[in-house]
């Protein structure tokens, strides 16, 4: 028929483009991971993934990314809630995304100037007498600078949920006599359960990866896979080693999908 | 849901706010800074913008910038319009699931691993690092948000349309251009300004897979950032910041003309 000829020629670029930069790279990221640092097949990669040293790391690295996640819900829960009841609600929701707007790398270099030691924030502690101390590349200013920067995609999610929920299940929940702590962990909070997920999703993954900032802000002090991924291709050199962690950042990415997934509806 | 917010919440939502926009304030604040740190402000000064604008070296990288997004945005809109075409020709469900599920692979990875991977396959395929494949993977991840910018449009298109259209002697070429097209132009475009921003945005795609010679100002970013503060960065962050809000108007504009809502996933 005339009409497939036609569909085809218009998948074609499409079609060359899931081949080339879908399907590709996967395949050589796995492809390399068998291969050592001298270009020799074998699963030596493998076996070193799972000393010590990169299991620890891994660990560390999910303990910050889990860190991460919870921090920013617990921020993003009650600011989401908290929007959906002002009066020009798009318009706050507006102010809260034009943040995640600007580029990463600005507001990770607007902390180095914060934490830095007579920043800021160590002039805060010293008006507060605590007294100023090392802010900048430790930990603690790592998991701030990734709460501040996931906080908007945390919020957005979960605005959306909570504002499509239909107020006459709360009306209908405190006439039945429920208290307004009951009404939000049985009713309000299951329902907004599918935004809390891929609010998670879209944090928890990005924080797992996110190279630049424990380079920036922590310093070296955190190794994340991310950054263990960059160092072994950048700056080691070692491919074979850096496709290993990519692959099990992929199957842990997978994992995590699978365990947050929602039911979605078809574009 | 009742509109009745205490002060308490009030105060919470402002304390929200000033920890979002504190740190972009206080860049932009100590851009004006003669003293040349981020900590003690000495007297107003353009001086930094001044020298920003004499510098030739990152006048071209903005240069180099703005080329690759406008380039990798057009392309990727093309391919993906076609793309979204083709996706919506097929009639079975499942062909339809499968196409958008390697649809989203690149969404939902984590840069990092993106990098990497097209860093083998440049390597692989003979592609000198460089401006070519910067542009190559910045097409390359923006394809998908422009398909699911234009997909829902099509799909709110009634076959009918097109059928009419056909009936009256339409051919193919002018059932696309003067039926389809028009119908979900600010789909386009709302594609078009997503895959810009994506492009202008991305850091660690680019960071993996520019050569020496090569630079787009994210990266440029990165590689002043290490070096510690310098108030040219800053000048820089506020014309930056100007820029943004512009662009964020645009397109909020453009997206509730067009209906579509998007910008959910952002990196």
């Amino acid at each position: 028929m005339q009409n497939k000829t036609f569909r085809n020629l218009f998948m074609l670029p499409y079609a060359l483009w899931i081949i080339i930069f879908v399907i590709a790279p996967i395949l050589l990221v796995v492809y390399f991971s068998f291969f050592d640092i001298n270009g020799n097949f074998s699963l030596t990669n493998y076996k070193n993934f799972f000393t010590a040293t990169y299991l620890q790391m891994t660990l560390n690295s999910f303990w910050y990314a889990f860190l991460i996640t919870v921090i920013s819900l617990l921020i993003a829960y009650p600011t989401a809630y908290i929007l959906t009841r002002t009066k020009h609600k798009q318009l706050w929701l507006l102010l809260i995304i034009v943040p995640s707007w600007i580029n990463l790398l600005l507001k990770a270099y607007a902390f180095i100037g914060i934490f830095g030691t007579h920043g800021a924030a160590n002039r805060f502690l010293e008006w507060a007498g605590i007294g100023s101390r090392q802010l900048l590349f430790t930990d603690f200013s790592f998991v701030f600078v990734a709460v501040y920067i996931f906080i908007p995609f945390m919020i957005l999610p979960i605005f959306n949920a909570l504002d499509k929920l239909n107020p006459s299940l709360l009306y209908a929940a405190s006439d039945l006599g429920a208290s307004k702590w009951t009404t939000f962990r049985r009713v309000i909070f299951p329902l907004t359960l599918d935004g809390v997920k891929s609010g998670c999703q879209v944090v928890f993954i990005p924080a797992l990866s996110l190279f630049m900032l424990t380079r920036l802000i922590a310093g070296n002090r955190v190794i994340t896979l991310g950054t263990a991924i960059e160092q072994q291709f950048l700056v080691t050199q070692n491919w074979g080693m850096g496709a290993t962690i990519a692959v099990f950042l992929i199957i842990i990415m997978v994992g995590f999908m699978a365990l947050t997934s929602i039911r979605r509806r078809g574009v | 849901m009742e509109k009745k917010s205490s002060s308490l919440a009030n105060l919470f939502l402002l304390f929200i706010f000033f920890i979002l926009y504190a740190p972009i304030f206080y860049l932009i604040f100590y851009s004006f800074n003669s003293g040349g740190t981020m900590s003690h402000f000495e007297g107003f000064t353009f001086d930094w913008y001044r020298e920003l604008l004499h510098d030739t070296r990152l006048l071209i990288i903005v240069l180099n910038t703005v080329v690759i997004a406008l380039l990798s945005a057009l392309i990727a809109t093309i391919t993906g319009v076609l793309g979204a075409i083709g996706i919506r020709s097929y009639k079975r469900r499942q062909t339809r699931n499968t196409l958008l599920s390697l649809n989203n692979i690149l969404i939902v990875s984590p840069d990092v691993i993106m990098g990497a991977s097209f860093l083998i396959l440049f390597t692989m395929a003979g592609v000198r690092l460089g401006f070519y494949s910067v542009l190559l993977s910045h097409v390359a991840f923006s394809i998908p948000i422009v398909v699911l910018m234009v997909l829902p449009k099509l799909m709110e298109m009634s076959s009918s349309l097109e059928d009419a259209a056909r009936d009256l002697g339409a051919s193919h070429w002018n059932v696309l251009t003067k039926v389809t097209l028009p119908y979900i132009a600010p789909g386009i475009f709302a594609g078009f300004f997503m895959a810009l921003t994506y492009s202008l945005d991305d850091f660690a795609v680019t960071f993996f897979v520019t050569g020496n010679g090569f630079s787009t100002l994210s990266v440029e970013i990165y590689s002043l950032a290490r070096r510690g503060v310098s108030l040219n960065i800053n000048a820089l962050s506020t014309l930056m910041f100007v820029i943004t809000v512009i662009f964020v108007v645009v397109y909020y504009y453009l997206a509730s003309r067009s209906g579509t809502k998007g910008a959910n996933l952002r990196r």
